[in-house]
């Protein structure tokens, strides 16, 4: 009644099935919101520090890049990677060119997801570092740290801990975002749901499947998030003492 | 291809910005819409009758976990199916991308809103629900002459913050062959081959109206502030 059996049966390549399908549509999906993750909490981070420095340069830069990448739509910042870039620098057309489309657009989708992303880190750990009391700072310069050896030691790893919980519902964003990456045509998740519905007519099967992966793919993210915020709770603060 | 070319621009003009009309009318419809479903959605959210209260939580939680373009396209398939089972009609009706996509933000910035208008209510003191019911009046009453009030005051940034979110999002409709701003662009880009001049064109315009409206948000805001 549930025709589940069409995600056992082949598709018109043959070689697999139309679960292996979405299931290998997930595995890119899987490794494009790794890829970009990682991006986004390295950039992320750069940002939100810079941004809370004193150096007029610097603030204005880590200030412009966030609106850059927050005022334009995402579907619109894919285009520009991918279609706009490659035109407009020929060295990015050649290697474009010199290697597997199908890798292209992964990079592509890395790179444009992670600098995305990292925008809406950027602020979360500003905020993070600002929430300290102004006092760490200072105790830390007046232990005779640097200020690059205060930040490393002293404000973020709390301002980390005290971010993840809009770090948590970030990262589900990624996983979220991730699909628009079909509009380049990397052949992730939605890519692949698409593709069966409009091949086999099952639409809902299809889009029910995918709904079903990205919500477990969520709350996976989310299961972990909770895991590393307990594992790295200090105790006596924010919770930490339970 | 050749360098950047502006007489490109000028010529398909209106096409794009008949394009952006149908984008800012959708985001206007959908941000009233899901503003007033949000409201029914979060009274619902907070409601002590506890069936009705697990049912808005569970509809604003799944739409908040899957991904919009797959919300977009489930509504696409849905909606027919759903006016014809409201309707009793003995087809489903075709009723295109451009108007399923109406039903589709509303219902999925619905969510989205709910809980914004859910914290909304929740900064208000409790006091003040006491004094209203002290003063006579009903649970109706009391939420729409006291509490609605001052909430969505509270949350006017937050649901104009959100709005502008909306603007963006709004944009993915254009992978329906919908043509919004971002749709017209993409057709002529493909039709003319003119692929840097249009989306260089749109990110252009969206990143000086999101960030005009983002900066008129941050003085709204400063200013609801300094009234408190």
């Amino acid at each position: 009644m549930l025709g589940l059996g069409i995600f056992f049966e082949d598709t018109p390549d043959g070689d697999t099935t139309w679960g292996q399908s979405l299931l290998s549509g997930l595995e890119i999906t899987l490794v494009l919101v790794l890829g970009a993750w990682l991006i986004a909490v390295a950039l992320g981070s750069v940002l939100g520090v810079v941004r809370t420095t004193r150096s007029r340069l610097w603030v204005t830069l880590g200030n412009g890049y966030v609106e850059l990448f927050r005022n334009i739509p995402l579907l619109v910042q894919f285009f520009l990677w991918y279609f706009v870039l490659p035109s407009v620098v020929p060295p990015v057309k050649r290697f474009a060119n010199a290697v597997d489309p199908a890798t292209f657009q992964l990079l592509t989708a890395v790179v444009c997801l992670g600098l995305f992303t990292a925008a809406r880190i950027a602020e979360q750990v500003k905020s993070g570092i600002l929430s300290l009391p102004r006092g760490q700072m200072m105790a830390g310069l007046a232990l005779g740290l640097t200020p690059a050896q205060t930040y490393r030691y002293v404000l973020l790893p709390m301002a980390y801990r005290i971010i993840i919980p809009p770090l948590t519902s970030e990262s589900m964003n990624l996983v979220k975002n991730s699909a628009v990456a079909y509009s380049i045509g990397l052949t992730e998740l939605f890519f692949r749901t698409r593709e069966m519905g409009e091949m086999t007519f099952r639409y809902f099967a299809a889009f029910g499947a995918a709904t079903v992966l990205y919500v477990a793919v969520a709350f996976s993210i989310n299961r972990i998030m909770a895991w590393v915020e307990r594992a790295t709770a200090v105790p006596g603060y924010l919770g930490g003492a339970k | 291809m050749g360098g950047f070319d502006l007489g490109a621009i000028v010529a398909v003009l209106p096409f794009l910005l008949k394009g952006l009309a149908y984008t800012v009318q959708l985001t206007l419809v959908a941000a009233i819409g899901g503003t007033l479903l949000g409201i029914l959605l979060a009274l619902a959210r907070l409601s002590s009758i506890k069936p009705l209260s697990l049912l808005a939580a569970g509809y604003i939680n799944s739409m908040r976990s899957i991904p919009l373009l797959l919300v977009i396209f489930w509504f696409y398939f849905l909606a027919p199916v759903m006016l014809q089972w409201l309707s009793g009609a003995e087809y489903p009706p075709k009723i295109g991308a451009e108007r399923s996509a109406y039903f589709t933000f509303i219902l999925f910035e619905a969510a989205y809103f709910a809980e914004i208008v859910r914290a909304g209510i929740q900064s208000i003191p409790k006091g003040q629900l006491g004094a209203a019911y002290a003063l006579g009046l009903t649970y109706p009453q009391a939420m729409r002459l006291v509490i609605l009030p001052q909430a969505l005051r509270n949350m006017l940034p937050v649901l104009l913050t959100q709005t502008i979110v909306l603007f963006q999002d709004v944009s993915l409709v254009a992978l329906l062959n919908v043509t919004d701003f971002v749709g017209a662009a993409m057709k002529i880009a493909q039709r003319d081959s003119r692929v840097v001049e249009m989306y260089t064109l749109v990110a252009v315009v969206y990143f000086v109206l999101s960030f005009a409206l983002s900066q008129g948000v941050k003085r709204l805001h400063r200013r609801i502030a300094i009234v408190r």
